[in-house]
C-alpha cells in the first residue's frame, strides 16, 4: 500500500492510468507521483512475508473455530440473535442503548447483546470470508486455477480496493472490540476469553 | 484424581508423538513431491512452505488468465530500470545481433542461441497481466518462444528441479521449479504488442512468468541453467530476491 498509495477499478491500473481514489501518503517509491518530494524506505519484503504468515494462521485457527462453533452449537445458541430481537424495535432501542452508554443489567451482560451478536455474525461471516475471497482474488497464480473468483469482483484491481476496505472494516472491528472490553473491565473479560470461564464477579459492570 | 493426571498425561503424550510424527510424514512427502520451496528456512519459513506447497498442487497445470486484445493498456507501463552496462550499450548499438542465450546445466547439449536463431522456432503469443508486487499492473501482448521448446532443444536432464536464469544486469537472477519452466505460457520474450520488445520492457529478451508478480519476469535474459539444487548459487535461497527480502515463490 506504502510501495503504491493509489487504487483502481477493474483489471489493471499503473502510474499512467487514472485513479479511483489515492492515499494522501508518501510512497516507497519514488516513480508514483504522490506530491511528496522525498519517498519512504522500502517495507515490502518482510512485511508481505508477515502477511502470508498471519495470513495463514488466521485461516488454519478460523477453520478451526468454524468447525467447532458449528458442532458445539456456539454460532446458534450464543450469535445467532433470538426472534424476539430481529424486529426494528429492537434492534433501534438496543442502538439508542448503546448511543447512551447505558450499562447492560447483571442479566444482560451474561449473554451477548443483539449489537454485539450481528457485529461478530459479521466479522466472522461476512468480513473474514471477504477479505480471505479478496486476497486470493489478486494471486495471479491462484486466479490460474479458479478465474471466476476475480472475474466476478470485476478485475484484479478491484480486488485490490476491496480488500483495502475490508482490511480497514476489520481493523475498525478491533479497534471498538478493544475499546468496549476495556470499557467492560479489561482483566476480567481477557481472562473470561482466554479461560471460557468467569472467575471473579464482573467488575466494573 | 491421580489416575486422570495419569490417563491424561498418556494421551497428551500420544497426542503430543503423533503430531510430532504427523508433521514427519508431511514434511518428508512435500520434501519428496517437490512442495519445500529454496527459501523454507527462518522465522517466515513456514507461511513461504505453506502457500508454495497449496499453489503448487492447486495450480500445477492452470493457464494464467488470457485477455481480448481491446485489453491491452495504452501505454504499457514502463518500470524503472538500471543504468545500461557498458556492455548492454555496446549490445544495443549492434541491434543486439551479438546478443547471446547460453543454456548449460543438467542438459545432455548445452547451447548458445542469438535472438535470430530463438525466432526461428514457432513464434507465440500471450495477453497477459504483468503485475507488481507493489500493486500496479497492466496487460500486454508478449511474444516469445515458450521455455520449454528452448529446454527441449537442449534436452533437459530427469534428475532436473529448477531452472535458473541470469540477467545482463548484476547480482540479477531468479529461478523457477520444473512445474514453471515447463508450463506453456513461461515465455523468452522477444515481442511485445506486435512489435519488438522494448529495452524499458527488458528487450531484447525477457522470461515472462504470468503466474507470478513482475519481479520473476526477469529482464536482459542473457544465461539459463538447469539444475537439481539452488544450494549452490548465491546463498541457496533459490534467487536474489530472497537476499533482499522478498520471497523466492511470487505466485502470491
Amino acid at each position: 500500500m506504502i510501495s503504491h498509495p493509489r487504487f483502481y477499478w477493474g483489471e489493471t491500473g499503473n502510474d499512467l492510468t487514472p485513479t479511483l481514489f489515492k492515499l494522501p501518503i508518501p510512497a516507497s517509491r519514488h516513480l508514483v507521483p504522490t506530491g511528496y518530494g522525498y519517498v519512504l524506505p522500502d517495507q515490502n519484503g518482510w512485511s508481505r512475508y508477515l502477511h502470508f504468515q498471519a495470513a495463514w494462521v488466521v485461516i488454519l485457527t478460523g477453520l478451526l473455530y468454524a468447525i467447532f462453533g458449528f458442532l458445539t452449537g456456539h454460532f446458534r445458541k450464543n450469535l445467532l440473535p433470538g426472534n424476539a430481537d430481529l424486529s426494528w424495535r429492537a434492534l433501534t432501542k438496543a442502538i439508542a442503548g448503546h448511543l447512551r452508554f447505558e450499562r447492560p443489567t447483571e442479566a444482560e451482560a451474561w449473554s451477548y447483546n443483539l449489537i454485539q451478536r450481528l457485529a461478530y455474525l459479521f466479522v466472522i461471516f461476512v468480513l473474514f470470508p471477504l477479505v480471505i475471497w479478496t486476497g486470493l482474488a489478486m494471486s495471479p497464480a491462484f486466479v490460474s486455477a479458479f478465474p471466476a473468483t476475480v472475474n466476478v469482483l470485476g478485475g484484479q484491481q478491484s480486488a485490490r480496493t476491496l480488500h483495502f476496505f475490508v482490511s480497514l472494516a476489520l481493523v475498525l472491528f478491533v479497534l471498538v472490540h478493544i475499546g468496549m472490553v476495556w470499557f467492560a473491565g479489561f482483566r476480567s473479560r481477557v481472562w473470561a476469553m482466554i479461560t471460557g470461564r468467569v472467575s471473579r464477579p464482573m467488575e466494573r459492570i | 484424581m491421580s489416575k486422570i493426571s495419569r490417563r491424561k498425561l498418556i494421551t497428551t503424550g500420544l497426542t503430543a508423538a503423533a503430531g510430532v510424527a504427523g508433521l514427519g510424514v508431511a514434511a518428508g512427502l512435500a520434501q519428496k513431491y517437490g512442495l519445500i520451496p529454496p527459501d523454507h528456512s527462518g522465522i517466515w519459513g513456514l507461511g513461504e512452505t505453506l502457500t508454495y506447497a497449496s499453489q503448487r498442487l492447486l495450480t500445477r497445470h492452470s493457464l494464467a488468465r488470457e485477455f481480448p486484445r481491446s485489453q491491452i493498456s495504452k501505454p504499457p507501463f514502463p518500470n524503472e530500470i538500471e543504468p545500461p552496462t557498458e556492455e548492454f550499450k555496446r549490445l544495443q548499438a549492434g541491434r543486439f545481433a551479438d546478443w547471446r542465450l547460453s543454456v548449460n546445466g543438467m542438459v545432455a547439449r548445452p547451447a548458445t542461441f542469438s535472438i535470430d536463431q530463438l525466432k526461428s522456432y514457432p513464434s507465440h503469443s500471450q495477453i497477459t497481466m504483468l503485475q507488481c508486487e507493489e500493486g500496479w499492473s497492466y496487460i500486454a501482448e508478449w511474444i516469445g518462444v515458450p521455455l520449454s521448446h528452448v529446454l527441449n532443444v537442449v534436452g533437459v536432464l530427469p534428475q532436473a528441479r529448477y531452472v535458473a536464469y541470469f540477467s545482463i544486469e548484476p547480482d540479477t537472477w531468479e529461478s523457477i521449479d520444473m512445474a514453471d519452466a515447463l508450463h506453456p505460457q513461461t515465455f523468452l520474450t522477444y515481442g511485445m504488442n506486435g512489435g519488438e520488445l522494448p529495452v524499458a520492457h527488458g528487450g531484447p529478451l525477457r522470461l515472462r512468468l504470468p503466474r507470478q508478480v513482475g519481479y520473476k519476469s526477469v529482464k536482459f535474459i542473457t544465461h539459463l541453467t538447469v539444475t537439481d539444487s539452488m544450494k549452490g548459487f548465491g546463498k541457496g535461497l533459490g534467487s536474489a530476491a530472497p537476499e533482499f527480502g522478498y520471497a523466492w515463490y511470487a505466485g502470491i
